[in-house]
């Protein structure tokens, strides 16, 4: 009976788990409700996964109002691994969280933090579950509200700012991207994803059409923070407690890749948004300058959070150009790279709070010789470094190896060369963390710091582990990537 | 503005009839416009009407600080838990359908839970938002 409810519980268990924290209130309770939550929502989306596999599409009727009409929760391939990556990160972050939010967030803000962590994944759930793309909208909106208080949470004053930067930027996004789902509720009748795009295909590329298309892009590109619209992003990350920067890096970004996928392929078609429009060209030009400009820019940080911050905007680059390519290799690269970025992203940032914990800050000045003191967690950041740089046996290599092939399929053999040069400057970065943590002298008072809190650096190798095992075993990642590919050139949802 | 008489009598005669009406607004959701948000801002608009006549201190006494908080997550609980009954009693989440013997009554059944929910949290959240405005300042000493 459990079984067939799944994808209502998916979002509604996370989401339940917010009041009741609230309700209970002790830091305790509510750390262990978070956990329970988000390691229910892991299992559930493991079973759609399987059942996806088997049987294709699940649909569920919310309150068994019939589809078009009621709002569909609607599982398939590309759905079903977002599913798998969300709520794997959130069912890391939330163990990961009790030391890290105990040391960062006075006593009494600690049931507000888990409650709206809760939230937060609930919301990520349902922008990715929910077939409906006005629920899109509302699930969107639980999700940006309650990343903008984690920010807010932050120890420094500077994450006042910049959730307050992230919340104009985002809400701007947010209204974007409803003004073009009004657009397409003018010309279509219908709110569901899978009718619009029946119902699209009848009416093509009509001027409002076109227009809810540039909305939704725009809106859309604010909140993946595609270059220029990215300048929310730096700040948010380098100033929010340690473990709402895992959870945001590792799936609040890729959950709008999915939604943007979502509409350009299921929604609006290959054929209007690849074929007609230039929108392959702008894509692949911006993300270019996205990974150049963010790749550049992140070797001057002083900071090595805000430094993997850059880094994110640079990736999320990458994801856009395997989206511009618009084949089945570019498609796949992007959906494997979502889900690579999101674990070696995941690993670094945990890490990262790990060193901020014991050293009390990231600082580069903070990080000389750290290796000596911090010798797991060191070697923890260096092996998740090489797969940001895509380093051959991690998982980072698998994506850019998908990316190259899209590109040389597709003719731009300068575009496969550029992926390579970019890397270089990856290197680069990740170089400099490992100049300072083992060829640097220590600084003054290191030899006092100690290892990371167990509990803190078991997960935190967990996503270390999976960068190194899915660099090998790509049966789930490449083979899911490639179905969610297919499905989304195939038109057919 | 507690020794002005003319508004503490007032007060005290409108807010009872203020609590009334949001009862009225709440349960005649059904048949006019209204419904569980419009009755809880005039729930809400009741007690701060009585906090801007008595002082703040006064109407923390009247609903604590706690109870404000309470009901924020309450009523998202209310909501939840008739979502949860359509499941226990054999439908999809959120089934108005199956709460009664038939689906009509279920519906009225189902939409009456909500909108209990939605006016614990929306007055809920309207005082929160209230005490947060107001407090601000006392607290930390300043004017």
């Amino acid at each position: 009976m459990i079984a067939e409810h799944l994808p209502a519980l998916q979002v509604v268990v996370p989401l339940a788990a917010a009041p009741l924290i609230v309700l209970l209130r002790q830091p305790g309770v509510a750390w262990a409700l978070a956990v329970a939550a988000s390691v229910f929502a892991f299992g559930a989306s493991l079973v759609l996964a399987a059942e996806v596999a088997r049987v294709g599409v699940i649909s569920y009727a919310m309150g068994n109002w019939p589809p078009p009409w009621g709002i569909e929760y609607r599982v398939d391939a590309l759905s079903a691994f977002m599913l798998v990556l969300v709520s794997a990160i959130g069912a890391l972050v939330a163990p990961y969280a009790l030391r890290s939010v105990a040391a960062e967030l006075p006593r009494e803000q600690h049931y507000l933090f888990y409650a709206v962590f809760c939230l937060c994944l609930a919301g990520l759930l349902g922008m990715t579950i929910t077939g409906d793309a006005f629920n899109v909208f509302v699930f969107m909106e639980i999700a940006s509200l309650s990343m903008y208080v984690l920010i807010a949470l932050g120890r420094d004053r500077r994450a006042l700012l910049a959730s307050y930067q992230y919340l104009l930027l985002g809400t701007i996004g947010a209204t974007f991207y409803v003004i073009g789902v009004g657009l397409l509720y003018l010309v279509t009748g219908t709110l569901n994803i899978a009718d619009m795009a029946e119902r699209l295909a009848q009416v093509g590329g009509t001027r409002p059409v076109l227009a809810a298309l540039a909305f939704i892009t725009v809106g859309l590109s604010l909140k993946l923070a595609l270059f220029p619209l990215h300048l929310w992003l730096p700040n948010a990350y380098a100033y929010a407690p340690s473990a709402a920067t895992a959870l945001l890096a590792a799936t609040a970004t890729k959950v709008s890749v999915y939604v943007l996928l979502r509409f350009y392929f299921t929604v609006f078609g290959a054929g209007l948004v690849v074929r007609t429009l230039p929108v392959p060209e702008i894509l692949i030009g911006l993300s270019i300058a996205a990974i150049v400009t963010a790749s550049l820019v992140a070797l001057w940080q002083a900071d090595f959070k805000r430094l993997l911050a850059y880094s994110s905007v640079a990736q999320v680059g990458y994801i856009t150009l395997g989206i511009g390519l618009a084949s089945a290799d570019g498609l796949t690269a992007a959906v494997v790279h979502l889900f690579n970025h999101g674990i070696t992203k995941g690993a670094l940032f945990m890490l990262v709070g790990g060193i901020a914990l014991r050293a009390g800050g990231v600082n580069f000045a903070r990080l000389q010789g750290l290796g000596r003191a911090m010798p797991v967690t060191c070697l923890g950041v260096t092996l998740a470094g090489l797969s940001l740089i895509g380093v051959p046996g991690t998982a980072g290599f698998i994506s850019k190896w998908y990316l190259v092939l899209g590109a040389l399929e597709a003719g731009h053999w300068w575009l496969a060369g550029l992926v390579v040069l970019t890397s270089l400057i990856a290197v680069a970065y990740v170089w400099r963390f490992v100049e300072a943590a083992y060829l640097s002298a220590p600084a003054p008072g290191a030899a006092r710091i100690a290892e990371a809190p167990l509990p803190m650096l078991a997960v935190s190798w967990v996503l270390v582990a999976a960068c190194i095992w899915f660099g090998f075993d790509t049966s789930f990642t490449v083979e899911g990537a490639r179905r969610a590919a297919a499905l989304m050139l195939g038109g057919a949802p | 503005m507690r020794r002005e008489p003319v508004l503490r009598v007032v007060g005290k005669l409108l807010i009872p009839y203020m609590l009334v009406f949001a009862l009225y607004v709440q349960f005649h959701g059904d048949f006019s416009p209204g419904g569980g948000f419009q009755a809880g801002v005039i729930t809400a608009a009741a007690i701060i009407f009585y906090a801007l006549i008595f002082g703040l201190p006064a109407a923390r006494r009247v609903v604590p600080e706690a109870v404000v908080e309470a009901m924020v997550a309450l009523g998202v609980l209310i909501y939840m838990s008739v979502g949860f009954a359509g499941l226990a009693l054999g439908g999809n989440y959120l089934d108005y359908f199956v709460l009664a013997h038939d689906p009509v009554h279920g519906q009225e059944r189902g939409i009456f839970w909500v909108e209990i929910g939605v006016l614990v949290t929306v007055s809920g959240v309207m005082l929160k938002i209230f005490y947060v405005f107001a407090g601000r300042g006392r607290e930390s000493g300043g004017g």
